[in-house]
């Protein structure tokens, strides 16, 4: 009896993580495969072979199949460029490597900018005082401006 | 200092316009099967193991050999492929008679859909599965249904790019038949 009860209270609390899993839906799985024929995202393209990985998928779920588990069913039907990565080959590989240059070339620009600006020699201070010329022009100033308002 | 950063940016640049000129030059058309064909060339077809469809096991061209072989790349999501399938039944009963056959290559299609379409119109002839496209590749295609003639020594003699034809077909294999394989 006591089993019983374990074994309910173990199943009452993974049910809902393992509800969680399975639960997908095709927007869910769309952004993340390609239509293989048109090389758009899935959910951009209205070809005819997109249809129909839409229906193999919805079909998938109707089953119960997990996210995880209709895309590894669409990458057995149709090799690993259906999922939504570049290729390591190619001009797949020339996307994975360009962003990664170019992060690089611009963090070297802007240690070599930050370096360069360290090194610049600091503007003399600016002159705080004024002389005594300048000041009693300022004080007549600002006392004929009182006594305009 | 100064100098190895100007030149450390520069070979950055440099390698980012090098690894953009891979990709730009490697999404080029593979045009070597028709130039060929067109001066009057064969061309040896690339052989590859692919799971037959509907069945067990693998094939590949090179189990052909010695037969004059229509590799005809089709889909089941391609109206065009549907619409050359009686044109393919008839030179298939034509080839049958006299050392010939067709064979389907489906081309990144679901299993499931390929075996449907195999089963709702009949075809008489094997089919392979290409999941990937990567044999497609091979031949170069570009869209499908694609078809080639392959002689009896596994040389490609021809090529249709697009839907066969009456004229095509009846240009292309009376001759391939009459050879000899050797």
């Amino acid at each position: 009896m006591k089993a019983l009860a374990a074994v309910a209270v173990v199943l009452v609390l993974t049910a809902p993580a393992a509800a969680g899993a399975a639960r997908t839906s095709l927007p869910d799985i769309e952004d993340e495969v390609m239509c293989v024929q048109c090389g758009t995202a899935l959910n951009l393209s209205t070809s005819a072979v997109a249809d129909r990985e839409r229906a193999f998928i919805r079909r998938e779920i109707a089953r119960g199949r997990t996210k995880q588990q209709i895309k590894d069913a669409l990458v057995a039907s149709f090799g690993p460029s259906v999922l939504a990565l570049p290729d390591d080959t190619g001009f797949g590989l020339a996307s994975w490597l360009v962003p990664a240059l170019a992060s690089l070339l611009a963090l070297v620009a802007v240690a070599a900018a930050a370096r360069h600006w360290r090194r610049q020699p600091r503007p003399p201070k600016a002159q705080a005082d004024l002389d005594q010329a300048d000041a009693s022009r300022l004080e007549e100033e600002l006392a004929a401006y009182d006594d305009r308002r | 200092m100064r100098r190895a950063a100007a030149i450390a940016v520069c070979a950055g640049v440099a390698a980012l316009l090098a690894v953009l000129a891979y990709g730009v030059a490697s999404q080029g058309t593979d045009r070597s099967i028709d130039t060929a064909l067109a001066k009057g060339q064969r061309v040896a077809a690339t052989h590859k193991s692919l799971p037959v469809l509907g069945g067990t096991g693998k094939r590949s061209l090179g189990d052909y050999r010695g037969k004059v072989v229509l590799l005809n790349f089709w889909a089941s999501w391609c109206p065009p492929c549907t619409a050359e399938l009686p044109l393919l039944e008839r030179a298939q009963r034509r080839m049958d008679a006299r050392g010939g056959t067709i064979l389907g290559v489906s081309y990144k299609d679901i299993p499931e859909d390929a075996i449907g379409f195999v089963h709702r119109f009949g075809l008489s002839y094997p089919s392979l599965r290409d999941r990937d496209g990567d044999y497609a590749h091979a031949f170069a295609t570009s869209g499908i249904p694609e078809t080639f003639a392959i002689d009896r020594r596994g040389r490609i003699a021809a090529a249709r790019r697009g839907p066969v034809t009456e004229r095509w077909l009846a240009r292309t294999l009376p001759p391939l038949l009459s050879e000899s394989d050797r």
